[in-house]
């Protein structure tokens, strides 16, 4: 009990408890009221969406908030792994009828297929700083979006097909298309369920958590800190840059084909600039490198268009006066003197259990 | 440690709010209910749809709503059958489609209007499968959105119908013997289309000489497009698309000297309501519709004075489509001798059984029929624009 104490004292065990307690806490009452059926459908749709933008924004917090670099193609990735995920479950569907393995191998192939991704664009991205970074970032985003969209595959008894630009290959009588050029997918097996994204948040949390409070989370924080003083040490600052990178992008993957598996039909068309934004928000409005923040921004600003429907027409205009408010909140002198307090508390404490120890 | 016991408390009362939102919700929504049974002489039918209210096809999505709203009004002035109509937002975005569509079953809906576009109708219609309501979409064209569904119903022409009718009118006619297609191909509407006119076209002869295409983010520029097609001598063009695109089209095409025939399909009506467009360029220009709003028929006149009395503007043949949704539900309604205390599974069989075996005349064609799969039969017009008006070929 005293290990644990002593564990949320410190700045980094209370972020993992907190965490992790929202996320539990939030799973057990929401699905009480799934099984008691006390809950409205529009809730109940929001879920698995909800789950899958936490993981996007917990992972982009990843190389936003500990890495220090900004990334405007986030959604990029998301896609990478949407359609891996989908020509994963659509192929193997005859052959594995369990749609939950399938739903697994999706998730774990549209995580690698994002991280290979990752590393495509990271390497030339990551020489890069600043504003020109993001730039490239935004380019390699619509890149993806673009390669996607002019991406034509079928199934039928002899395999899989590919072509690009134009349906090259015709189908025999048994086969399908699975992803149409720009039409995207339709037609897709809703195997999403909101204890498999439930699940999905809490391995990303204990991966990047356990990822920040190790010691490549304290080399990738000394890189965004001052990348000299890294070099100088013997960090090798690329190294640790693709890593964060790369594991943002994973995570990202798996976001995606969780996603995807919740509709039945999705175009390359949705990942585009503006879901980087919405989820760079969700981050920005956590607060940088702040996880738990992250997971109650993601969670909120998912909610609150469709808890505004009621007031209808007014709806952007509210949200978008509230994220101001909100924005403006986070750098207000209110929030800076909250936590001065805090921190102010926080070392009468910890100077009086350094004496009780003593 | 008492410190982030607070912040988990705090997130507790969060999570306790939104559950409650939620929960608040169904709650009122199993009021509305049991209001409904109790008075159910005098109750409605609730007819939902989800529509691009905002965004930009917020023109199509706001004269769907209006055209609707305009019948449940005029139904239910008339005292029989007594409709409630709701439209969400869905920004055309079929995640928010779906979000709409919940929203919309939580409201208590019965019958759908399923979605406005293409895509966002694909996304719920496999929900409105599952969920046994019956829907019946004004102009969600796409095949993919009755494939497999035996309650989702079209009352615009699916898409392959189009491009086939645009091909056989073409070689009827004998309207051009070069043809050079423009088409976006990130639209499932104008894909649809093309891929069955180029079928259709080989079938009949027909020499395609340019095929050139763009995307929502390339819709600006159509010069290469059009320089292809005049390279090659085209001296039709056949343009499968809304009429945004068609009127910078016909604008470029125009400043550039060369003068082939247009030929549209029926998102191209509403050309000559386009703003800041010199309607002297679409002079000549054909198109296939269903629907003309100077046609001089009594139902049409009717429908075309209110819609210019309460919106102040010429409606398109998206209104139109959806004032016959709204009448055709009402001729089934009556004729199944439905109640409005009908639970959606109940009312879905009921209008399956009339939509596959009634006939309906409105304001988009008459003796339309529905056929098993959710395809609507019925004529597309040959209009040509002259001078500044719809005139039939």
């Amino acid at each position: 009990m005293n290990k644990l104490k002593k564990y949320a004292a410190s700045r980094s065990g209370r972020d993992t408890l907190l965490s992790f307690g929202i996320v539990i806490v939030a799973f057990v009452v929401v699905q009480a009221l799934v099984l008691t059926g006390s809950i409205s459908s529009s809730m109940k749709g929001l879920l698995v969406p909800i789950c899958a933008y936490i993981i996007m924004a917990v992972s982009l917090n990843l190389t936003v908030g500990i890495l220090g670099e900004l990334s405007l193609g986030h959604a990029g990735f998301m896609s990478v792994g949407a359609f891996s995920g989908i020509v994963v479950t659509t192929s193997l569907a005859d052959t594995i009828p369990s749609g939950v393995v399938r739903l697994i191998l999706a998730i774990i192939v549209g995580a690698i297929c994002a991280a290979i991704a990752g590393v495509i664009v990271g390497v030339p991205v990551l020489r890069l700083k600043g504003d020109y970074l993001a730039i490239v970032t935004l380019a390699f985003g619509e890149i993806i979006k673009n390669i996607i969209n002019v991406l034509y595959i079928g199934k039928d008894a002899s395999g899989l097909h590919f072509s690009i630009l134009e349906q090259k290959f015709t189908l025999d009588e048994t086969g399908s298309m699975i992803i149409n050029g720009p039409m995207g997918v339709s037609g897709v097996e809703k195997l999403s369920s909101f204890v498999s994204g439930f699940i999905l948040i809490l391995i990303t949390l204990f991966i990047i958590l356990n990822l920040i409070n190790s010691r490549s989370g304290r080399a990738i924080m000394a890189v965004r800190d001052n990348k000299i003083a890294a070099d100088s040490i013997g960090i090798s600052t690329t190294h640790y840059k693709l890593m964060a990178f790369v594991i943002s992008a994973a995570f990202a993957g798996m976001a995606g084909a969780l996603y995807a598996m919740n509709y039945s039909t999705i175009t390359a068309a949705k990942f585009d600039f503006n879901t980087s934004i919405l989820i760079l928000v969700f981050v920005v409005l956590g607060g940088l490198g702040n996880i738990w923040g992250s997971i109650i921004a993601a969670t909120l600003l998912t909610l609150l268009p469709e808890l505004l429907r009621a007031v209808n027409s007014y709806r952007m205009l509210i949200y978008a006066i509230l994220l101001i408010a909100m924005m403006l909140f986070n750098n207000s002198p209110l929030k800076q003197r909250i936590l001065e307090k805090r921190g102010m508390k926080q070392m009468e404490k910890a100077e009086r259990s350094g004496k009780e120890g003593a | 440690m008492k410190k982030s016991l607070s912040m988990l408390l705090a997130g507790l009362m969060l999570v306790g709010t939104l559950a409650g939102c939620g929960g608040g919700e169904t709650a009122s929504n199993d009021n509305a209910g049991a209001d409904e049974s109790s008075t159910a002489s005098g109750a409605a039918f609730k007819i939902g749809g989800t529509s691009p209210l905002t965004g930009d096809a917020a023109i199509y999505g706001n004269a769907v709503a209006r055209g609707a709203q305009i019948a449940a009004d005029e139904i239910n002035a008339e005292g029989g059958i007594q409709i409630e109509l709701k439209f969400e937002d869905d920004e055309n975005n079929t995640e928010k489609a779906v979000n709409a569509y919940n929203n919309l079953k939580d409201w208590g809906m019965q019958l759908s209007l399923g979605s406005v576009t293409s895509k966002p109708c694909e996304a719920i219609s496999t929900d409105i499968n599952t969920d046994r309501i019956f829907a019946l979409t004004p102009s969600a064209s796409s095949v993919a959105t009755t494939e497999g569904k035996d309650n989702v119903f079209q009352m615009c022409f699916a898409d392959p119908n189009q491009g086939t009718a645009s091909a056989d009118y073409i070689s009827e006619q004998k309207l051009g013997s070069k043809i050079a297609i423009i088409w976006k191909n990130d639209d499932v509407y104008s894909t649809g289309i093309h891929d069955k006119f180029v079928a259709e076209a080989q079938a009949k002869g027909l020499e395609i000489v340019s095929e050139t295409t763009f995307t929502d983010a390339s819709a600006t520029d159509f010069s290469v497009q059009l320089n292809d097609a005049k390279s090659k001598g085209a001296d039709l063009i056949f343009l499968p698309m809304y009429y945004t695109p068609a009127s910078l089209i016909l604008t470029q095409a125009n400043s550039m000297g060369y003068a082939p025939k247009f030929f549209g399909v029926d998102g191209m009506d509403g050309i000559l309501t386009v703003e800041n467009f010199d309607t002297s360029l679409a002079e000549g220009v054909m198109l296939l519709t269903p629907f003309n709003a100077d046609a001089t028929d009594d139902k049409t006149v009717a429908f075309v004075e209110k819609y210019k009395e309460e919106y102040g503007e010429v409606p398109n043949q998206f209104a139109a489509d959806a004032y016959d949704c709204i009448y055709a539900y009402a001729q089934a309604l009556e004729a199944a001798g439905a109640t409005p205390d009908m639970s959606n599974e109940e009312l879905c069989d009921a209008m399956i059984e009339q939509f596959t075996s009634m006939t309906f005349n409105g304001l988009t064609g008459e003796n339309m029929t529905w056929d098993t799969t959710g395809a609507v039969s019925k004529s597309p017009k040959g209009m040509v624009i002259e001078n500044g008006a719809y005139v039939g070929m």
